[in-house]
């Protein structure tokens, strides 16, 4: 049971989610435009205003990413819960710790691809510039996105196999998500006005230090989660 | 079996152990006794005159809705640790009297701050972490409303809850910061000891309650879950020697 043994069986859960999704498009496309859809939604209720725009966008953007995300998450388990998938899954020999690696990179990939059409979408809608520096708002964007598909995909373990799915996954995941949430609007905005206070790097150090907390509790506690 | 007859000796143990019905009565006299001594003792506040008498009940539940907190994050811990049902059963207790106190600092925050500053609701630190607290107590909660299976239930919310506790100081950190890079906000927490005498002695007197009330729902979820186990042993039995 090596490392690397860990490492291939969490790739294949990851390919074989990554497939399943590929060959149906069904799950993207539809959350996709839910992202663009709540973005609408957020125009319609800051605007017209430009500048009242341009200002929230960064706030839209992420609950248009939260708000789509968490759909994602309850689907990944299930497709394996339709076809009662889950538990030959988690008897097959190997650390359980390496399906949830795997449906995390799945989840990435998955959130990643949303962020690729949502994100220029709300810079159109919402008359977002740039100011360079564009790879460290990826660097915020991608580090927000971890700490976000994790924890998602941890809860939606517990969530998809209780009653009422729908409702308790955001119940459970954005109250903890609070701190990801602040410091990456934080870090982003102040990154678009061209950081004058010089306070993006605390965020990003907080996202950072949050995004290691949660990922090693995540994967500490996922074997308590899904062997029940 | 033997894990089935456990919470039920435990149960009756508990009966016999401290009298937890004289602790709730003499906690609830304490807290009255001690809400009368705050009120008559201590002279209206320069700024805020008998206000300032509402952070007698308003500052001590929020301190023991974190130890109530703190009890669900020790008690989870050890289920996952040790697999017993009655630490699992202790947690719940705990949240339930937790989200109790957390509602209502924030209930009597908002009560006093409408007339203090004006507004209902500031998003000061540790207003809005008190606020994210409370929803997680709540989601906890609801949780454990939603998923049928004991087992489950158990190790399920002991994560929940462990994950909920390394987020608290995250949370307040981060809205520190937030708060703090634009504005500073003032703290009523500076006391002359005319008032902070009572404080203390509040909080003593509900902490009392705290615990009979945590002990309380502890010792009936304990009592009904060992009926619960005696409910399925018969149904097991029933064709053997009862029919």
């Amino acid at each position: 049971m090596s490392l690397r043994d860990d490492w291939r069986r969490a790739r294949a859960v990851a390919l074989k989610d990554l497939t399943a999704e590929r060959r149906s498009r069904a799950g993207l496309n539809a959350v996709t435009f839910l992202g663009v859809l709540v973005l609408m939604l957020f125009g319609f209720a800051l605007g017209p205003d430009t500048e009242a725009m341009r200002e929230a966008a960064v706030g839209a953007i992420w609950l248009a990413i939260l708000f789509s995300g968490v759909l994602a998450f309850n689907r990944c388990y299930q497709l394996e819960l339709d076809g009662g998938a889950l538990e030959p899954l988690l008897l097959y020999p190997g650390s359980r710790w390496s399906i949830f690696v795997g449906k995390v990179l799945a989840n990435l990939a998955f959130v990643f691809l949303v962020e690729l059409i949502v994100i220029p979408v709300a810079m159109v809608l919402f008359h977002v510039v740039v100011p360079g520096g564009a790879l460290a708002q990826i660097a915020v964007l991608v580090l927000g996105t971890i700490g976000f598909v994790t924890l998602g995909t941890f809860y939606a373990a517990m969530s998809s196999r209780s009653r009422s799915r729908e409702v308790l996954l955001p119940l459970l995941l954005f109250p903890m998500m609070i701190p990801a949430l602040l410091a990456s609007v934080q870090a982003s905005t102040a990154l678009l006005s061209g950081d004058l206070m010089r306070e993006a790097g605390a965020w990003v150090r907080l996202l950072i230090a949050y995004d290691v907390i949660f990922v090693a509790a995540s994967l500490a506690a996922f074997e308590f989660a899904i062997e029940v | 079996m033997t894990a089935s007859t456990m919470p039920l000796a435990a149960a009756s143990d508990r009966r016999s152990g401290l009298p937890w019905g004289w602790i709730a009565v003499g906690g609830v006299l304490a807290l009255v006794a001690a809400q009368v001594y705050g009120v008559l003792t201590s002279p209206p506040d320069r700024d805020m005159g008998h206000l300032q008498k509402i952070m007698y009940l308003h500052v001590p539940a929020a301190w023991n809705a974190f130890i109530a907190f703190f009890v669900v994050a020790v008690a989870s811990l050890r289920y996952l640790w040790k697999g017993r049902a009655a630490d699992d059963l202790l947690a719940a207790s705990a949240a339930e009297i937790g989200s109790l106190l957390t509602g209502l600092t924030l209930a009597l925050g908002m009560l006093w701050g409408k007339p203090t500053w004006g507004i209902w609701w500031t998003w000061e630190p540790r207003t809005t972490s008190t606020a994210v607290l409370f929803f997680m107590f709540l989601a906890y909660l609801i949780l454990r409303k939603f998923v049928d299976d004991p087992e489950r239930r158990a190790q399920w919310s002991a994560v929940v809850g462990i994950l909920g506790a390394l987020n608290v100081p995250i949370v307040y950190m981060s809205v520190r910061w937030w708060r703090t890079l634009h504005q500073v906000q003032g703290s009523p927490m500076t006391l002359d000891s005319t008032y902070y005498i009572p404080l203390r002695i509040n909080a003593v007197a509900l902490m009392i309650v705290l615990v009979a009330f945590i002990a309380h729902r502890y010792r009936s979820a304990m009592i009904t879950q060992a009926a619960d186990d005696l409910e399925d042993r018969a149904a097991l039995m029933e064709g053997g020697s009862r029919a």
